[in-house]
């Protein structure tokens, strides 16, 4: 009983399959239309965003689209499409082999979409010289610890010399890779705890007490460390500083009281960073703060769309209206628009190969954790 | 205080702010019903409406759809037996099982009600809790977070029952599964044999919809008939569901307490919650016989939880910044968006508006549950119709979902390998929530682990926390054992049911033992693993191979003692058929082929009419207009909610 019936759907699966395939044969014969390629607008962007909706990137995108939108000629629909996994590794991947190169394909990036590229990752299929940048956007970061090292950041520094310190981040290649070789130039003797879920549960470490410092971007900080610090539940340490447009770091406009990580350095070796360390620190504090999050468009997009796109974003980033509502998203930077991006994007991320070794026999030895 | 609590009140009742609070309750229904969309895809529907709305509108906007959708995926897990979302996954077992006993109503109105009491007790507790929450939030570190784990993981004894050391073994596969991807603690890829779609590890969607739903699709294809086997009048079914949650009061009160504060710790996302709450209904009932074959309790315990912990998931959000599950991540970008920044600021500066949110929580709960009551009698009688017909529909509507969990071609393919899996421990009779379990708490209890070492050192394990809930890990094992040990020297009654959780104790009274082919199988593949994996991990970091080598210890040692046990009480031999399931399976991987190589829409469309017209017999017409359906359903899908699906050659051409 069982059996026959087993065969009789059998059949009619074989049926069904030689069916659909008579039908499909007939799909296949229909030709492919051409792309054509203008300098024309599109009326409908697609922006993938490697991350998932509600993440920062997400939230970035969602801010600008409306200003993007308002500011390109023709008010492009902008539609964002959320591609996450691998940590943006996969959205970029897909990007990198589907995205069209009429204007009508934006790629939105992040560190952790950077970090990869520069440390070689297997599973990088993507290439920044393969895209343009239209709009890049800094942030900055400050490192703050327990008052239990010192009641202020003079003393709380001292503190952080002289013990062995904790603290929670995502992964050693994560955004949190800049300040861990910061750390190690300094001379602290840190324990890094990974598989943290976002730098969110990073601060709830510290907050827990579990974490001795802690590290968050700008905007992080301003909204739920200042408070801590203000109730005396945490001691600033240091910000990582901005990049002025000679190339020196300076202090963070959001910080101006705070000591950036060279004047620590300088004050405590007498001079200025340098050596194999610092190069490696300067390429990944360039790529993944000072551009942490960039609008790409590939290589062969009209050079006039991208000059139409470059010049609706510069027409409204220095606008007060426009640096208001950004501050809470972005922190008090501006957007950096055009060739400059390009310029410190593709000196930020070329790394030779003796560095790309030297980081992954640091991070084994200080950090047991492989590339 | 008052006067905020009452401005929050009044705020809430505005015409404004009840008509975008209905709009959100309706799609957090949509999205909701539909499976593998959930909170993220209605979030994405409604994020990019927010910036430049009022606050207080736009929060009850957010907040009727996150109230709504652990309410309308019910609709799924009862009737198709589809986890609609991770937060009702232990709804599938006993619900499922009430809709093949034609009493989905029933299961329905239960459900239902108990969400909607369910998430009124989670925003009454809110209410005070909220202000005290940050440091009960904080008291949790690392070491309470992955005694909690283990706390999840002791539900396997207690689901699995008589059948220990098989729940054990499925568990310890489930753990195994889920060590794929990153090591938390070295950054080490494990167990993904170069396979780029395992670098992540496999999406828990994909484990729920092919651990539970594909094999059941595949067993009332070859059983035949309509969902609901035994015929019974629906409408009385559901006022039974009604008295149903009025009998069982202190379970959903107690349920919806659990699921109000687990949902507040961060990091333990809400699909723990309903197993923990399935294994407490199971613990706490006197006759235990019922659960898995259509106990009510089943469905009443997780879903009174599974509300209440959407409400509790806003306080680590709120608070802290830090999202409790998936869809609160999304909630807070949608904060974000509205230039709301979390933190202690939302009960010092805003907490008018948190009494807004919380409170839009329980009014909107209040009108999806009554929409969904209403809608339950009439949808139920879905499970009337005969399965050859819905198995098409449900079938595109699986993948669909799976293919929503990172879009890869990857999510099809681990679908119906899971399927397999699926239907060989159906047809054994092998735990599949024990596999899930293990499964979801595999990362956690990694990666706490690891953190409360490398956060506490020796210390971890002695602080107060760690020894309560150790504690009540110790209880919810033992209890039941000594309950019935007292009840044996009470009553001499040998005739009652083993308890569950007995442990190793053989259980007077039990079955006899039975052995099949595809338990043969089972333990040959297992064991089979265990040695493959355990020379594959050899080259991982100590801290990196930990937790798969345990998985692998677990799985194995369990594996052994069963067929030890097996072979000491000489089991009869039973006879399970597994041809027509193959074949189906087979089937299955040609659909996926289909739909890699022509495109999801055009093979969708055509399987859904070749299999009703000449599997199903349908009519020409209905069977055209029933696949013209699917296609119109998929395309209007993807331009509403910019989804992709996978393109193949036919798609780009005809749906552009």
């Amino acid at each position: 009983m069982n059996t026959h019936k087993a065969t009789t759907s059998l059949s009619r699966l074989k049926k069904a399959a030689a069916f659909g395939l008579v039908i499909a044969g007939l799909g296949l014969t229909a030709t492919a239309p051409l792309h054509a390629q203008n300098a024309d607008v599109p009326s409908n962007i697609k922006w993938t965003i490697p991350f998932g909706v509600g993440g920062g990137t997400d939230v970035w995108a969602r801010f600008f689209s409306p200003w993007l939108n308002e500011h390109i000629p023709g008010e492009p629909t902008i539609m964002i499409d959320n591609v996450p996994g691998g940590g943006s590794i996969n959205g970029a991947n897909l990007f990198a082999s589907r995205a069209r190169s009429d204007g009508s394909d934006w790629l939105g990036t992040s560190a952790s979409t950077q970090f990869p590229a520069m440390l070689g990752d297997r599973r990088v299929r993507y290439d920044y010289a393969d895209w343009t940048p239209i709009l890049a956007t800094p942030t900055g970061g400050v490192v703050y610890a327990q008052p239990s090292l010192g009641k202020d950041t003079e003393s709380a520094i001292a503190g952080l010399l002289e013990n062995r310190v904790k603290l929670a981040i995502q992964s050693h290649t994560g955004l949190e890779l800049p300040v861990l070789i910061a750390l190690d130039m300094l001379g602290v003797d840190v324990q890094a705890v990974s598989g943290m879920q976002g730098r969110g549960e990073g601060r709830l470490a510290f907050e827990r007490g579990e974490a001795d410092i802690d590290f968050q971007t700008t905007s992080a900080y301003l909204s739920s460390v200042a408070p801590l610090v203000a109730s005396g539940r945490a001691v600033p340490l240091f910000s990582l500083g901005v990049l002025n447009d000679e190339g020196q770091i300076e202090r963070d406009p959001a910080f101006p009281d705070l000591p950036t990580f060279t004047e620590v350095y300088e004050n405590l070796n007498g001079e200025a960073p340098s050596g194999t360390a610092n190069e490696a620190y300067a390429k990944f504090f360039a790529s993944g703060f000072t551009l942490q999050k960039l609008i790409m468009v590939p290589k062969g997009t009209p050079e006039e769309l991208v000059k139409t796109y470059r010049e609706a974003a510069l027409q409204f980033v220095d606008t007060e209206q426009f640096k208001q509502e950004a501050d809470a998203h972005l922190g008090p930077y501006t957007p950096i628009v055009g060739d400059v991006v390009q310029r410190h994007l593709e000196q930020a991320m070329a790394l030779d190969d003796d560095l790309r070794e030297w980081l992954a026999d640091w991070l084994k030895t200080k950090h047991g954790a492989s590339i | 205080m008052f006067d905020i609590l009452l401005s929050s009140l009044g705020q809430l009742f505005t015409l404004d702010h009840l008509l975008y609070m209905v709009l959100g309750v309706l799609v957090g229904l949509v999205v909701g019903i539909i499976p593998g969309l959930g909170g993220i895809a209605g979030m994405a529907l409604l994020l990019p409406f927010l910036y430049g709305m009022e606050p207080s509108v736009a929060l009850g906007m957010l907040m009727g759809l996150v109230a709504v959708i652990p309410t309308g995926d019910t609709f799924a897990s009862v009737l198709l037996g589809i986890p609609g979302s991770s937060a009702s996954q232990a709804t599938v077992i006993d619900g499922f099982s009430l809709a093949k006993r034609g009493q989905a109503a029933r299961a329905l109105s239960s459900a239902f009600l108990s969400s909607m009491i369910g998430g009124l007790i989670g925003a009454a507790v809110l209410t005070g809790f909220i202000l005290i929450a940050r440091p009960v939030v904080l008291s949790f570190s690392s070491s309470e977070l992955f005694m909690l784990t283990l706390l999840g993981l002791s539900m396997v004894a207690v689901l699995s029952g008589r059948d220990l050391l098989k729940g054990l073994a499925a568990c310890g596969l489930g753990l195994l599964v889920g060590t794929i991807g990153m090591a938390p603690a070295t950054g080490e890829f494990r167990l993904n044999f170069e396979i780029n779609y395992l670098f992540d590890g496999i999406p828990l969607v994909v484990i729920g919809l092919g651990i539970f739903a594909l094999p059941e699709i595949i067993d009332l294809l070859v059983k035949r008939g309509a969902i609901a086997g035994e015929p019974t009048r629906l409408g009385k079914g559901w006022r039974q569901g009604i008295q149903d949650v009025g009998k069982n009061r202190g379970l959903v009160a107690r349920c919806a307490g659990i699921g109000s504060l687990l949902g507040t710790i961060p990091g333990l996302a809400g699909s723990v919650v309903d197993w923990m709450t399935y294994g407490h209904a199971v613990q706490s009932a006197k006759d235990k016989s019922q659960f898995g074959q259509g106990d009510i309790r089943g469905v009443i315990a997780p879903e009174a939880a599974n509300n209440a912990c959407a409400s509790g998931a806003m306080v680590p959000t709120l608070l802290f910044g830090v999202p409790g599950s998936g869809t609160a991540a999304v909630f807070l970008g949608g904060l974000l968006l509205l230039g709301l920044q979390p933190g202690v600021s939302m009960i010092e500066t805003n907490l008018d508006l948190t009494y807004t949110i919380i409170w839009s929580l329980a009014l909107a709960n209040i009108i999806g549950a009554a929409f969904c009551l209403g809608l339950a009698r009439p949808v139920a009688s879905l499970t009337r119709v005969p399965f050859v017909i819905l198995a098409p529909l449900i079938t595109v509507l699986i993948m669909f979902a799976a293919f929503q969990a990172t879009r890869s071609p990857g999510d099809l393919l681990a679908l119906g390998v899971i399927g397999a899996l699926g239907v060989l421990f159906k047809q054994a009779g092998w735990s599949r929530p024990a596999f899930l379990i293990g499964f979801v708490l595999a990362p956690g209890a990694e990666a706490y682990f690891y953190q409360a070492v490398q956060f506490q050192g020796s210390a971890a394990f002695m602080r107060p926390g760690v020894l309560i809930i150790g504690a009540m890990i110790l209880a919810a094992l033992f209890l039941p054992m000594f309950r019935q040990l007292w009840r044996k020297l009470r009553s001499n009654d040998t005739e009652q049911a083993p308890a569950a959780g007995a442990g190793e104790a053989p259980a007077a009274g039990s079955k006899p033992i039975t052995i099949s082919g595809i338990d043969l199988v089972i333990f040959a593949a297992l064991l089979g693993i265990a040695i493959y994996g355990w020379f594959h991990l050899a080259d991982l970091t100590l801290l990196g191979g930990l937790m798969p080598r345990l998985a692998l210890a677990i799985m194995g040692i369990a594996c052994l003692l069963e067929i030890v046990r097996s072979l000491i009480r000489k089991p009869t031999w039973q006879h399970q058929p597994l041809l027509q399931q193959v074949v189906w399976l087979v089937g299955f991987f040609a659909l996926v082929g289909a739909i890699l190589m022509f495109g999801l829409i055009t093979t969708a469309t055509l399987f859904c009419l070749v299999f009703l017209l000449f599997i199903a017999r349908l009519k020409p017409w209905g069977a055209i207009t029933m696949s013209a359906g699917v296609a119109i359903f998929l395309v209007s899908m993807a331009k509403l909610l910019t989804l992709t699906y996978p393109s193949g050659l036919i798609d780009p051409l005809l749906f552009g």
